[in-house]
């Protein structure tokens, strides 16, 4: 894992002590709300309906066992004792007091972490794989340049007041596992003619205004990814709309101009600004990667695994999957238990997780934007014990990827930006389908819940998307069915009118019987059977003959 | 009926005007109806309570009961974490 130097030390308790002395300003009254406003959010401190909530960075969803312990101390310390991953491998605390926030920021800073640019027009967390360094079918471990990446964006001048919020997402598998299509620059490691490089994508997002990201290079040299990047900002920078909050993505940028005029405005900016030598030199790269050395691993490790224990069994098949290392596997822990909150953890839970981190995984965990988090590498003769340990604390739940593994954003229940309650409803059809036996037969479907337009929830990106709306003060949710946030990236499309929130529930067993009796058989997935078929069999289902 | 309604600045809580002071209360709550836009003013203006607002309720046996789900679930906090509420609506 990558270790602080003095650098990265000292501004971020730079930082602390400046936002301590904000805060005692405005504490004070010497400065105003409007002031004070965009200095706190630049420290990731948002005012929500019940308090302030705080997001703290998880970069590229890495963590140690010592700083998940910190996040469990200040989930006991400063909160109610618990907090909620993010669909963008962050953790956002619910229940923060403005005048003991400094003191949290310094408990933080001493695990190396903060909440810097978690909000504000700025580039935010880069987000990667969670397998990242273990999948059996990456080209290299990714988070080196994601690392580079969060040390280039950090501060950047040029780039603290961007139009609007900039996010990454950096992976290095044909399989994507972190929506790199749906990010405002995606980049995907890939290998031409033995040299490293980037396939590049700009402007995906979803928002009120979906879209798909756009190729806008096949390949730059892993050498220049950092300066070719800074040039996509610099005409983002320029040319991104500042007049319209709702048009001031650079997804919109590239869709006004055609993605083959934003791609010439690139690479003219990046002819220019190249040659300045803006990449970091091959000793860096070198430094950084020596950090993302592969653990020490064991290599007698055996391969084999006793799956005497059906419930065991179970979980292994669900939420275990290959590493390249022979006798190792990567573990993902549900924080999606039937009726649970979908991301929420306790306190005990994060410490537990963190002790088993440190005993059995080589002291590190991901956090997955799916809400889950992930041993990456544990010896398959320890996942027993993992397992045991796991299930004891309510997180061995073996639903990955299955029906009532959903995202669901805070919504109504905490968000002030909300329209209608996204946890209720996911617990509500989590709950219709507990069934673990039915959960299998339906296979792998990804549901996806937000609250308002703004889709953290990612509604856009699910094989069923549920969006709540406002209807006159009350809660309604429009259903979605098609969308991917993976590799075959779509983008869902709105199935007919809205429901009650006790009527989406059950427009969502209905779709999901439907597909039960049309797919081709077992094997074919809810998206699939969708996209050789269309909506036709799902609105019938849905709203009847005559929809 | 419409309350004064606000979160105080150190702590973030959320807070119902109760006609002379802040209560944590929902159930506390006043209506503020003619003298609404002048207490609001004012709020603003003492810069201790953030996001102040005026939301329209209706009276009930039990209090206050604003119209929009959205107040309803500040009022009585998070509808997924019942043992948090403080407040019930």
């Amino acid at each position: 894992m990558y270790r602080y130097d003095q650098y990265d030390q000292a501004l971020v308790d730079a930082r602390v002590a400046e936002f301590r002395d904000q805060v005692a300003r405005r504490l004070a009254n010497e400065i105003t709300e409007d002031q004070f406003k965009p200095l706190r959010l630049m420290n990731g401190l948002y005012l929500q309906l019940h308090a302030y909530m705080l997001r703290v960075a998880v970069p590229y969803g890495t963590l140690s066992g010592t700083q998940l312990r910190m996040l469990a101390h200040i989930a006991r310390r400063y909160d109610r004792g618990y907090a909620h991953f993010t669909t963008r491998q962050n953790i956002q605390y619910n229940w923060m007091k403005l005048e003991e926030t400094p003191d949290l920021l310094a408990d933080l800073a001493t695990v190396e972490m903060h909440a810097i640019q978690t909000s504000g027009n700025c580039i935010r967390n880069i987000s990667s794989d969670q397998f990242a360094g273990a999948a059996a079918d990456e080209l290299a471990d990714p988070r080196p340049y994601a690392e580079l990446l969060r040390q280039w964006s950090s501060f950047h001048p040029e780039f603290s007041f961007l139009p609007r919020k900039f996010k990454i997402a950096v992976i290095a598998s044909d399989t994507d596992r972190a929506a790199v299509q749906l990010h405002d620059i995606g980049l995907q490691l890939v290998r031409r003619d033995g040299e490293l490089g980037f396939k590049v994508w700009v402007g995906g997002g979803m928002g009120r205004t979906p879209m798909i990201g756009h190729v806008v290079r096949e390949f730059i040299p892993a050498r220049q990814y950092l300066s070719y990047c800074e040039a996509i900002l610099r005409v983002y920078n320029r040319f991104g709309r500042r007049d319209n909050i709702y048009k001031a993505r650079i997804k919109i940028l590239v869709h006004e101009l055609g993605a083959e005029e934003f791609i010439r405005q690139v690479q003219a900016e990046w002819a220019e600004m190249e040659p300045r030598g803006l990449d970091a030199p091959q000793a860096e790269y070198d430094r950084i990667v020596a950090q993302f050395a592969a653990p020490d691993y064991d290599r007698a490790a055996p391969d084999s695994l006793d799956r005497s224990d059906p419930d065991f069994a179970l979980w292994v098949d669900q939420n275990v999957h290959a590493h390249k290392q022979p006798g190792y596997a990567i573990a993902t822990i549900s924080l999606k238990p039937v009726g649970g909150i979908p991301g929420d953890a306790s306190a005990a839970q994060m410490d537990l997780i963190a002790d088993l981190a440190e005993r059995y995984a080589h002291d590190e965990i991901r956090v997955t934007h799916s809400q889950n988090l992930v041993f990456a590498h544990v010896r398959k003769a320890d996942l027993y014990a993992v397992w045991t340990a796991l299930n004891d604390a309510g997180l061995a739940t073996p639903n990955l990827d299955l029906v009532t593994d959903i995202i669901a954003c805070p919504g109504l229940d905490y968000c002030a930006l909300a329209n209608a309650r996204s946890i209720p409803v996911a617990q509500k059809i989590a709950q219709r389908f507990a069934d673990l036996d039915r959960q299998h037969d339906i296979g792998e479907i990804k549901i996806k819940i937000s609250g308002c337009i703004n889709a953290c929830g990612h509604h856009h990106a699910g094989h069923i998307g549920i969006l709540g709306v406002d209807k006159k003060g009350e809660e309604a949710y429009q259903l979605s069915l098609g969308g991917s946030g993976a590799e075959d990236a779509s983008l869902a499309k709105i199935l007919g009118p809205g429901f009650s929130e006790a009527g989406v529930v059950d427009a969502v067993e209905k779709v999901i019987e439907a597909y039960r009796a049309v797919r081709s058989g077992p094997r074919e997935r809810f998206l699939d059977t969708y996209r050789r078929l269309g909506d036709a069999p799902f609105k019938a289902a849905v709203y009847g003959a005559v929809a | 009926m419409r309350l004064l309604t606000g979160n105080i600045l150190e702590t973030g809580d959320v807070v119902w005007w109760t006609g002379h002071d802040w209560s944590l209360h929902l159930r506390d709550a006043v209506d503020v109806d003619a003298d609404g836009d002048a207490l609001l003013a004012r709020t603003l203006a003492e810069e201790r309570i953030n996001d102040p607002a005026l939301v329209a309720a209706e009276p009930t046996a039990d209090g206050p009961r604003p119209r929009t789900m959205r107040e309803r679930v500040r009022g009585a906090g998070p509808t997924v974490r019942l043992d948090l509420n403080r407040n019930p609506a």
